[in-house]
């Protein structure tokens, strides 16, 4: 299935040429002119404002939270991928159907429904409150916050390299003597690995951006919860706007390495 | 023979055990993560009754959010649809040099944060931007207002068709596009009686992520909004508005508005899923 030329099919000028101006006019030039504004900082200014300590604590929960948001996905992700894959049930059609929910639904609406559900007098809060846990408005909700609005990724990246492995290969695992442990580590989870690193990846990459979703729930308390995302509309409300161009240059560049890392890691895996 | 009998049903036994509990424990990850709170916005917005629901959403401000949203989608997912199919169609039948580099491009506004995305366009067209003292000598306004809203669901929204359709295009490779052109099929023909049949489901899947995410998307259009009620409010932030204003039955009111459009959306592709599935 090698591409060749084709000098037969026409448009290639055509749709190049357009492909590159769409993509200059609303992705490329204008985040160029973020990097172009805050250039207008010097080194030791940049470094000021991201150094700050509020700047850190943000910067700590906003990667910190989506962090373990993509690992509770990564767990919870590959058990619901796994049961749709391989076993038939009641109910599997809906669950299958809803996965995609968080995806579709405005992460506003996410945010407000999530908050209303694990408040100290929601039906999940009032539990949580007996056993003196506190959920809404602290960083615990946040991470279910952006568990829940990037759910989709690890399943539906899993649910079909699962589904393309032949169940013989387990079986013939299995029948030359291996135990359950020696099937999921030489056969499932070398299979599994740069899928579930994929759906991990872009449910991270999700995360560490999000705002509908987590400033409802996450009560926003400077140094606390506050998330870097709000903190650049905090500067943005008070017009500082180079303030805000600096943190959001930071995110960036962070993201920019955090993908890059996980890039080399996913090579060396399916190299290895 | 027996005792190989017993062994069987034992593990048999084990095999069903695990079974049932791991699909309860899906069922149980199912619903707390999923069911609630749907539940809970549907709940909260019955609080008082159906009466105060449609006094929600049948209030002024909550149409002119929703006619905002809707243009919004209105332009961002024609022009998106359009950049989708050309992208798709430069990726996938041609060779060219930097064409993964183009490919990571496209894919670019998924890891840009929303807010950010927000931001790049105050720092060109709001008041202290690069084209802000040429904007307000002609008069032109972009943030706080709706061109800035389109823009920025525009940008939230670029790679949704062409990342569904260029994978789609490479298996599907160009002999057939180049039977036709032997037999003599101008470029148009070719493309709407050869590629846009072959691909059309993909397409719709596309399309309705797109008007998913444009429908919904909050945080960059809250940058560029300024939240002038009546004008510049889209239905999320309108949820918000309401929401702050601790008027929550209307916020979830409208809320609930918005949830039944994403199950309309996922519907469609669900039933667009099966259709693409049978080609």
């Amino acid at each position: 299935m090698a591409l060749r030329p084709s000098p037969v099919i026409p448009g290639f000028n055509l749709t190049l040429g357009y492909t590159l101006v769409y993509l200059s006019l609303i992705v490329l030039l204008p985040l160029a002119g973020m990097l172009v504004y805050a250039s207008k900082l010097s080194w030791p200014e940049f470094y000021a404002i991201v150094s700050h300590d509020r700047v850190l604590a943000a910067l700590k929960l906003s990667f910190g939270a989506a962090l373990a948001a993509a690992l509770l996905n990564g767990l919870v992700g590959t058990l619901l991928a796994w049961v749709l894959v391989r076993y038939r049930f009641p109910g599997r059609k809906i669950i299958d159907a809803l996965i995609d929910l968080p995806f579709a639904l405005p992460t506003a609406v996410a945010g407000i429904a999530l908050t209303a559900l694990y408040a100290p007098r929601g039906w999940v809060g009032q539990w949580a409150n007996e056993i003196a846990l506190k959920i809404a408005y602290t960083p615990l909700g946040i991470i279910l916050a952006l568990t829940f609005v990037t759910l989709p990724f690890v399943v539906r990246t899993v649910q079909p390299v699962l589904e393309d492995i032949p169940r013989e290969l387990e079986e013939a695992a299995s029948c030359l003597g291996a135990n359950k442990f020696q099937v999921l580590r030489h056969v499932l989870i070398p299979a599994l690995l740069p899928a579930w690193l994929t759906g991990f990846t872009l449910a991270f990459a999700r995360a560490v951006g999000e705002y509908g979703s987590v400033i409802f729930i996450a009560g926003n308390m400077p140094g606390k919860t506050e998330i870097l995302p709000l903190l650049i509309m905090v500067k943005l409300d008070q017009y500082d706007y180079l303030g805000a161009t600096a943190i959001g240059v930071m995110m960036l560049a962070v993201s920019f390495v955090f993908l890059l890392l996980i890039n080399l890691l996913q090579r060396r895996i399916s190299r290895g | 023979m027996s005792t190989l009998a017993i062994t069987t049903t034992g593990l048999a036994r084990e095999r069903r055990w695990g079974a049932i509990s791991l699909i309860a424990a899906a069922w149980l990850a199912f619903l707390f993560f999923l069911v609630l709170p749907l539940g809970v916005v549907l709940s909260e917005a019955l609080k008082q009754g159906y009466a105060s629901f449609f006094t929600a959403v049948l209030e002024p401000d909550a149409i002119a959010a929703l006619k905002l949203t809707l243009l919004a989608v209105g332009i961002s997912v024609p022009l998106n649809l359009v950049f989708g199919l050309a992208a798709a169609w430069c990726v996938s039948k041609y060779e060219f040099r930097g064409k993964s580099l183009l490919v990571t491009l496209i894919d670019l506004p998924f890891s840009v944060s929303p807010i950010v995305a927000g931001l790049i366009y105050v720092l060109l067209f709001g008041a202290q931007g690069f084209f802000g003292d040429w904007l307000a000598e002609h008069d032109i306004q972009i943030i706080f207002a709706v061109p800035g809203i389109v823009l920025a669901t525009l940008f939230v929204t670029v790679p949704f068709v062409a990342r569904e359709l260029i994978p789609l295009m490479q298996q599907q490779g160009t002999q057939e596009e180049e039977a036709a052109r032997l037999l003599g099929a101008s470029g148009w023909q070719m493309f709407w009686h050869v590629t846009l049949p072959n691909i059309r489901w993909g397409l719709m899947y596309g399309v309705v992520l797109c008007t998913a995410r444009a429908l919904g998307e909050f945080g960059a259009v809250s940058v560029v909004s300024g939240h002038i009620r009546g004008f510049t409010n889209t239905l999320p932030l309108h949820v918000e508005i309401l929401y702050n204003e601790y008027n929550h039955v209307a916020a979830f009111s409208v809320a609930t508005l918005l949830l039944l459009m994403a199950l309309v959306m996922l519907l469609v592709k669900q039933w667009v899923q099966e259709k693409k599935g049978m080609i």
